[in-house]
């Protein structure tokens, strides 16, 4: 009787090509994703060795994270922006690797079209140079990032050494209230288990709450994963990964499709298998949160205050909570409904698509953007932005005074030029909310798309479900 | 200076990777807990083609006051940690991207080997790949090493990767662990690629049973939609 496993494990199992020694294997990578800021060293080593690119047909390459939201036909003005994009569609051209340049509608963040192209594909092995690759495991692939010498690896040999990771159980049970979404799922359990709750694991979610979750759900929250240390994050396929695949681009078709769902079956963790971690939670006590600090594990249910170090026993915590707060330029206690912002940015790999942007202008609808707030939303791709256009989402959130922007990472990490200036506060939908990150001195509240539709409204931290 | 210099070099332009064999020198002290990858290398910075010459961006938020002059307050600025070579953080160290923007911006400034009490998964993969060190040890035994590594010029450490050994100031030793693999890499200045290159039979074998059984993901991107 052979023993059951978890979905990490049969993938995990299916890849290894062989032991490697002293605990590590060679395991084969499915699906290698590219992009212009993680491969110009990658590539040049590749040409300096005179290698070539093992598996083009298995790689997809895009320009996300430096190009401009706003009309692209005049090109980059950044020089150095502009070289690294430059430099990406030679290096991309050379070596013979498919991409989606910059003018074409599939083009947009990295991890919204992998998916959304039916490349993301469930039981796969799925890399990319970029931590947030963990998106994809919402197929119930194993998808994580890597640095630019394992993109090096992958693109000569379509291999990695690595090493397994224990398998982790996050189980999330019971429906979620109104007005609260995937993201603060994601947040709720981030704060439960800490930014480093996962590390050593690949976290498998599961429980009805999930089951019950869209594909755009799930990929929010896998998106996630990383931030709680974990190597990567799961969802099993199941009727609703198949629906979503079906007749996508580059999925599978006819008698292959009937291979591929016969083959995608036979994922799910066995009864009786065993994780070395797990965790609990229940959807109903799940509130919209908020982050308050600088670091994603600092989130919270918008009713909740900031807290006070005064209460932290742990000497290096207390001192991290306090720096946290001087940066956020918070008082211990402070009510979190009120705290004003200035910038609301509605984007990122973590919610940027179409269900984002129904959720963000069903809120937006007949309000307007407070006075003394800049409002931008940045679909995730030309098909997003196209899908919005025809239901309409555009005019909803320019009529009330949002900016509506071209795809990309933009403000997310500010690669370009979509950046808070002069320290201002922002309520965010991507997924970090570190020192600096979105601009210099920048204060990042993170929350989910109609949360953040809410606080543009109101010009602060607001509690969606009390919107007038 | 005292000691044998690291023997390592950051890969670049086909050359090896040189070996890790002892390391001697000062040791700064950064007493924080998530030590993120956009404190140790910012963001806006991603847009080079370059892994070599980083070494001025390193802790660059931190490190440089709005006019561009230095932050006499910031560690790495300080004169005993000007030329350190060592990092005694808290836990955590290198949360965040999976930017190896931030080993090699750490290497740059010259720093070989970081100590903590724990490392994020992705950083610490990173680190092998271009020969720095890092080393996680319990908290205990992090705060006896942050302790010296606030002795300014005392603050040296030695670190010994053969017999995975620091010694101390006052000469003490302590033991540190490391995965077999990692360390023969290290020791050996193995290149990956070249010694996955040693495989491809493996990798073909592998490669037509998959095939086989799994036609669709073959042929898959560049057969176009």
């Amino acid at each position: 009787m052979a023993t059951p496993r978890t979905l990490y494990d049969k993938i995990w199992d299916s890849h290894v090509i062989a032991p490697q020694g002293e605990g590590t294997y060679l395991i084969y990578i499915d699906m290698h994703l590219i992009h212009e800021v993680t491969t110009p060293q990658a590539f040049e080593g590749l040409r300096a060795a005179g290698r070539k690119v093992h598996r083009p047909d298995a790689t997809i390459g895009v320009a996300d994270h430096n190009v401009p939201t706003s009309d692209r036909s005049k090109g980059i003005d950044d020089p150095i922006s502009k070289l690294q994009v430059d430099t990406f569609e030679q290096n991309v051209k050379e070596f013979g690797v498919p991409y989606f340049p910059v003018d074409d509608i599939r083009q947009g963040i990295v991890h919204i079209i992998g998916p959304e192209q039916g490349l993301t594909q469930p039981g796969m092995t799925v890399v990319c140079g970029d931590s947030h690759t963990a998106t994809h495991g919402a197929f119930g692939c194993l998808a994580f990032g890597i640095g630019t010498s394992e993109v090096e690896h992958v693109l000569a040999t379509q291999t990695l050494v690595q090493q397994p990771s224990k398998n982790m159980l996050v189980q999330v049970d019971g429906a979620l209230g109104a007005g609260v979404s995937a993201k603060d799922v994601i947040l709720a359990i981030i704060a439960k288990i800490g930014t480093a709750g996962g590390t050593g694991h690949v976290i498998e979610f599961a429980g009805s709450t999930f089951r019950a979750l869209s594909m755009e759900g799930r990929m929010t929250v896998c998106n996630m994963a990383i931030e709680a240390g974990a190597r990567a994050g799961l969802v099993a396929p199941d009727e609703t990964t198949f629906a979503y695949m079906k007749g996508r681009p580059y999925a599978p078709k006819g008698a292959a499709w009937e291979q591929a769902l016969a083959y995608w079956k036979t994922l799910p963790t066995d009864p009786g298998a065993t994780y070395d971690k797990s965790v609990k939670l229940d959807a109903s006590e799940i509130a919209p949160h908020v982050t308050w600090g600088t670091n994603p594990e600092d989130a919270l249910p918008i009713t909740g205050r900031v807290p006070d170090p005064a209460d932290v026993a742990d000497p290096m915590r207390r001192a991290a909570m306090e720096r946290s707060l001087t940066y956020m330029q918070l008082k211990p206690k402070t009510p979190l409904v009120g705290v004003p912002v200035q910038r609301v940015f509605i984007g990122s790999c973590t919610n940027s698509r179409i269900e984002d942007l129904r959720a963000a202008a069903a809120i937006a609808k007949g309000r307007k953007v407070a006075p003394g707030v800049r409002a931008m939303v940045v679909p995730g791709s030309g098909l997003v932005k196209h899908q919005a256009e025809e239901e309409g989402l555009d005019r909803i959130f320019l009529e009330a005074g949002f900016e509506w922007r071209e795809p990309g990472c933009s403000n997310c990490m500010s690669m370009n030029n979509d950046r808070a200036v002069n320290g201002e506060r922002i309520a965010s939908t991507s997924n970090r909310n570190f020192e600096g990150r979105q601009g210099k001195n920048a204060k990042t509240h993170l929350v989910g798309p109609a949360m953040a539709a809410a606080a543009a409204v109101t010009g602060h931290l607001a509690d969606v479900r009390e919107l007038g | 200076m005292a000691g044998s210099s690291l023997a390592m070099t950051i890969r670049f332009e086909g050359s090896d990777m040189e070996k890790f064999t002892q390391l001697s020198g000062v040791a700064a002290p950064m007493p924080a807990i998530n030590i993120d990858t956009d404190k140790i290398f910012p963001a806006i910075h991603l847009r080079t083609i370059k892994r070599t010459g980083l070494g001025h961006l390193l802790f660059e938020e931190l490190r440089y006051n709005r006019d561009g002059s230095e932050n006499p307050d910031f560690v790495l600025n300080q004169p005993p940690y000007r030329n350190a070579k060592i990092i005694v953080a808290g836990d955590n160290f290198g949360c965040g991207s999976s930017r190896e923007h931030a080993p090699w911006a750490l290497l740059g400034f010259g720093i070989r080997c970081v100590i903590a009490p724990s490392f994020a998964d992705i950083f610490y993969n990173n680190c092998f790949k271009n020969g720095l060190l890092p080393i996680a040890l319990p908290q205990a035994v992090v705060d006896e090493l942050m302790e010296d590594a606030k002795k300014g010029a005392n603050a040296v450490l030695t670190i010994d990767l053969d017999s995975q050994t620091i010694t101390r100031p006052d000469g003490e030793k302590v033991h540190f662990d490391l995965d077999p693999f990692r360390k023969h890499c290290l020791l050996n200045g193995l290149d990956d690629i070249g010694i996955t290159e040693q495989k491809m039979d493996a990798i073909g074998g592998y490669e037509a049973k998959a095939r086989a059984g799994k036609p669709w993901q073959w042929n898959m991107t560049t057969a176009g939609a």
